[in-house]
Parts: structure tokens; C-alpha cells; sequence
């Protein structure tokens, strides 16, 4: 028994079932059952309040649960947080930085909180700032660093006790493609450690590239869950073939088409025809008559998954 | 060798610290920072006692006559240990609102410690032993340069130091539990300041004797931390206090403190602990 927690299965880094979390009266999490095995990337998708990040903060015991069984390397959150906490990393959506030390000194205070000796934290530190690539800012205090120097340090601050499990909440909400490209090169270094992931992210292309296995919330529940190309066979076809119209002509292309593809939804702009196959679907529509200005096949992302399971309106 | 699919053991460094030793590790955080900013922090405690030592001891105080309302002492005797305590109260009414206030909305700090096995309420004593910490350097080097003065009288002073630590606690923890249970910008901190803070200055017979303070206003005295603080350092710094009155002074800064501190507690706990 290596890697999981004290009792139950020992590849279970986290278990829910029937999770719940209320604030007042409004149930955040409504009943949700999960699971993460050791060594996986697993991933919350979700609309803004979906209730991933009251999810995570359930499971980094800062929160504790409203109802239903939750356990964590095996324990309960709500009689041995600080054991679990000694054994996990949370970088949170919101960097929180102490913005008067510098960044050697923030790895090395917030190392001393795990119990560890001065001088494993000493050393800790110089290998943390190498993997974020922040060495040559060693003694520079955080304040005056980019977004993208203060995220790798609040990801590197979460490494410092070599954590078996790690939170990420939105871990590259905010950067630039570079910045985020760098994390993701990173973060996919931690999992070949064998270090447990458990992302929260609303960037598609970032669970795409990250997640082996992940779930998609919307209004306190789990909607579906899978892994990323089990979930485009489930809920998508292959392809997508995009049509766009000149303004005004596209609502009298609809009819003639929209039973050549398995499913078909009108934006503003264009007109999506989900299909097995894009190349045939636009020839048939050509046979047709319809004559768009520019078309498009592509295949089906993530994405589409998601608009289709939490719907294209705003949430707020 | 393992056949097992599962990546190589790995097992986390971190674990649980006990009780005091995460405060401690708390004030160790603080003074990483400290070691930066020391000697202007320092700077600040020293100049601030030698301008009001200069301006209230030696030149208002040159203005008054030893007699019965300052003991038979001189001013500047008489009005040193209180000035060490107003001090400490002040600077622990502030170091207590909106840096703690920062804590949890602003750098969020205290967000980010109560993710490691840092309990809340740890967070909280070490906080409080951090600025206990501080008060105690501050009172230090207030009474060097007091000292510098001729502004002591006796040995006893020395315990003027911790009279100031225990009032600047025990008026900082109720001020925690108010910025734990403050969600806005802290404008109520501003309010504090002018409406609590100020009269506390003034009626706390720091400059002046209480009988010289209006009867309809001398309830507002007795409930003032400082009162009770400033008696207890005249008691230490010219000695004759009466052992009931010492005692009962020291219960008022005792139970203010640790009402404060239950109070804080439980507020640090609702708001870290959602």
C-alpha cells in the first residue's frame, strides 16, 4: 500500500458519493459520486458555478461537507484535514502569494508549514525555482513578477511537500498561450511522476490536452464523465461541418440540409452539421443546391461536448 | 521487480506540525519578512517614543508642576509608562484591522497557510504571538530611549514592557475577531479608529489624571483598556499601587484578551472554514 490512503482501496486517492454542499439554502454540489485512482488526471469541466470549485475546496478540506461520504488518501476531511493537507498540493484560482517575500522565501516559509527541516526546504526551494524557471529570480521579491512567473511559483509552492495528490483550480485561467503551454509541460511532468491531478478548468483544449478522465458538471451535478474522446464518441460525432452564409440568407439553408447530419444547431453565424463524415455531408449538400460562402470540417472537440451538455447560454 | 501498472511509491514529505510549534512556524513566516524591513520598523518604534518623550515629558511636562495629580512625580515620569502602553495599544489596533483584513481578502494569505496542516486557529495564535513579539521589541527600545531620558524611576520598570504587551493584546484580539467577521473595504476600521481609538487616547488618563475627567464621562475610563493599562505600568514604573487594584486591572486585560480571543477564533474559523 504505497500510494493511497489508510483503509479502503488503496488506489483510491479520492471517493465521493452522494457529495453534497449547501450554502443557505442553495445546493452548490447536489449529490455527486467520483472517484480518482492514483497516477490519473482527472479533470471538473463546468459553466462558472457549476460547482467545481466548491467540489475541490470539499476535497482539499477547507470545506467541509453539507452531506453525503467523502474520504481523501483514504480519510475523512472532517477528522483529519491536517493530515490530508500535509499530504496534498492546492494551487487556487486566485494566486496568493505573500507579495512581501521573495519567491525563494515564499517556498521556503510555506515549506516549514509541512514540517519539513530548514534545510530540506533550502534545498527544495532551488529545485522548485529550476522547474518553474524562475531560478534567475531567485531573490527578487514576487510582487513586480508576471502573471504567468506568479502562477509557476503558486504551482511550484504547491510542490513543496512532494504531494501525492495535487488541486489545480483554473491552473492557467488569465495566462497567455506561452505561459500556459510551459504549465501544461509541467503539469504533464508531475503526472509522469506519478503524481495524482485534479484539474478544474472551463479551457476545453486544456482538458483535452491534460485529462485522462474527467467529468462535466452543470448546476451542482455530474452530467456526464469519461475520458476525452469516450465523451466526443458519446455526445458527438466524428466530424462538424461548419457553413456559413452571406447576412440574412442562411435561415432558408437550414431545411434543405439539416437532415443530412445527425444533429444540426443555428448560430448567428453559421450553421453546425454534426456528422460521421464532413467531406460527405458537404457534397450531398452541394447535390443540393446549398451554396455557402465558406465551409468548414473539422473534427469534433471537446468543446462541443460541452455546449451540448451545459448548453450555450450564459451563466453567470 | 513489481508488476503492479501504478507508478513507483510516492510518498509525501509533509506532515502534521503540533499545537505550538505551528504557531511558531506562523511567527518564523513573519519574521522572513521582518529580517527584510527590521530596521525601519525599528527606525519607526524608536523615533516615534523620542519625538513624544521630547514633546509631552520634556516640553509640555516642563509646563507642569510636581504635585498631588501626578503622584508628587515629575511629568516626565509620570506620563513615560503610559505612553509606552498607549503605543502598544495603538499598534495593536492596527497591526490587528487591515493587515489582518489583507490576510483574508486581499493577499489572501491566511487562504494559502490554512491549506497546509495550518489549522486556523493556529493561524490565529500565531498572529498573536507574532505581535506579541513585536510589541515586545517596540516596548524595548521605547524604554532605552526612555532610559536615555532619565525617565525611569525604579527596576520595576522593566515590567512596564509586558503591561504594554499584555494591553496591546488584549485590545488587538477583539479587533482580529472584527476584521475575521469584515467582508467590505474596512471602513468600519476608519470608524474605529476615530470614534473608539481617539477617545481611548484622550480619556484614559495617559496625559492626566482620571479625577480630573468629568464624572459623566469617567464610566468611559473604567471600560477603557488603556486605563487599566496605564495604572498598572504607573504601579510598575513609580511604584505604591494598592495589590487589589493591580490585580483587578490585570483581570480586566486578562479577560478582554481572552474573550477576544474566543471570539477570534471562532470568527477565523467561519471565515477559513466555509
Amino acid at each position: 500500500m504505497a500510494n493511497g490512503g489508510d483503509d479502503g482501496d488503496p488506489r483510491l486517492m479520492v471517493s465521493g458519493k452522494a457529495l453534497v454542499k449547501r450554502f443557505g439554502g442553495v445546493a452548490a454540489v447536489d449529490g455527486i459520486d467520483v472517484e480518482v485512482r492514483s497516477g490519473e488526471a482527472f479533470g471538473f469541466l463546468g459553466p462558472n458555478g457549476a460547482g467545481k470549485s466548491s467540489t475541490m475546496r470539499m476535497v482539499a478540506c477547507v470545506s467541509p461537507r453539507s452531506d453525503g461520504e467523502l474520504r481523501v488518501l483514504g480519510m475523512d476531511p472532517d477528522k483529519d484535514g491536517p493530515r490530508i493537507r500535509a499530504r496534498i498540493g492546492v494551487v487556487p484560482q486566485l494566486d496568493n502569494l505573500d507579495a512581501e517575500l521573495t519567491v525563494r522565501q515564499n517556498l521556503q516559509v510555506y515549506g516549514r508549514y509541512f514540517g519539513l527541516s530548514r534545510a530540506h526546504v533550502r534545498a527544495k526551494a532551488v529545485e522548485l525555482m529550476a522547474f518553474a524557471e524562475l531560478s534567475d529570480r531567485a531573490d527578487d521579491p514576487v510582487d513586480p513578477l508576471s502573471g504567468g512567473m506568479k502562477r509557476r511559483l503558486t504551482i511550484a509552492r504547491s510542490m513543496v511537500n512532494d504531494p501525492e495528490l495535487m488541486l489545480l483550480d483554473e491552473p492557467t485561467t488569465g495566462l497567455d498561450p506561452q505561459a500556459r503551454h510551459l504549465l501544461w509541460g509541467r503539469l504533464y511532468q508531475l503526472k509522469q511522476q506519478g503524481v495524482t491531478l485534479i484539474i478544474t478548468t472551463h479551457d476545453m483544449h486544456e482538458a483535452e490536452q491534460l485529462c485522462d478522465r474527467l467529468v462535466v458538471m452543470d448546476g451542482g451535478r455530474i452530467v456526464a464523465e469519461g475520458s476525452p474522446s469516450s465523451l466526443i464518441a458519446r455526445y458527438s460525432t466524428r466530424e462538424v461541418l461548419e457553413l456559413r452564409f452571406a447576412p440574412g440568407e442562411q435561415d432558408g439553408q437550414v431545411s434543405p440540409v439539416a437532415d443530412l447530419a445527425e444533429r444540426s444547431e443555428v448560430l448567428p453565424d453559421r450553421l453546425l452539421l454534426y456528422t460521421a463524415d464532413g467531406e460527405a455531408t458537404l457534397e450531398a449538400a452541394h447535390a443540393r443546391g446549398v451554396r455557402p460562402v465558406s465551409t468548414l470540417i473539422r473534427r469534433s472537440t471537446l468543446e462541443d461536448v460541452f455546449l451540448r451538455l451545459t448548453g450555450r447560454s450564459l451563466v453567470d | 521487480m513489481s508488476t503492479d501498472p501504478v507508478p513507483p511509491a510516492r510518498r509525501a514529505t509533509g506532515t502534521v506540525v503540533p499545537g505550538w510549534r505551528a504557531m511558531w512556524l506562523r511567527v518564523e513566516g513573519h519574521w522572513a519578512w521582518y529580517r527584510r524591513y527590521w530596521r525601519s520598523s525599528l527606525y519607526s518604534s524608536g523615533i516615534e517614543p523620542l519625538l513624544f518623550l521630547a514633546a509631552m515629558g520634556l516640553g509640555f511636562g516642563s509646563q507642569v508642576e510636581a504635585g498631588p495629580a501626578t503622584g508628587g512625580h515629575s511629568y516626565l515620569h509620570y506620563v513615560t509608562p503610559a505612553l509606552l502602553v498607549a503605543g502598544a495599544v495603538m499598534s495593536g489596533m492596527g497591526e490587528s484591522s487591515f493587515p489582518v483584513l489583507s490576510g483574508f481578502k486581499w493577499q489572501k494569505d491566511y487562504i494559502a497557510v490554512t491549506a497546509t496542516p495550518i489549522t486556523p486557529g493556529q493561524l490565529l495564535g500565531g498572529q498573536l504571538v507574532w505581535l506579541g513579539i513585536r510589541l515586545t521589541l517596540s516596548g524595548v527600545v521605547y524604554g532605552l530611549v526612555a532610559l536615555a531620558f532619565g525617565a525611569w524611576l525604579r527596576h520595576g520598570a522593566v515590567l512596564v514592557v509586558a503591561v504594554g504587551v499584555l494591553a496591546g493584546l488584549a485590545c488587538a484580539a477583539p479587533v482580529m475577531a472584527l476584521a475575521a467577521a469584515t467582508y467590505d473595504e474596512g471602513r468600519r476600521f476608519i470608524v474605529m479608529f476615530r470614534f473608539v481609538m481617539v477617545p481611548i487616547m484622550l480619556f484614559s488618563a495617559t496625559f492626566f489624571p482620571i479625577d480630573r475627567i468629568p464624572i459623566a464621562l469617567r464610566w468611559l475610563t473604567w471600560i477603557s483598556p488603556l486605563w487599566h493599562g496605564n495604572e498598572l505600568a504607573r504601579a510598575a514604573a513609580l511604584g505604591g499601587g494598592d495589590p487589589l487594584a493591580v490585580a483587578g486591572h490585570a483581570a480586566f486585560l486578562l479577560v478582554l484578551f481572552a474573550g477576544g480571543v474566543v471570539l477570534a477564533r471562532r470568527l477565523f474559523y467561519r471565515r477559513l472554514v466555509v
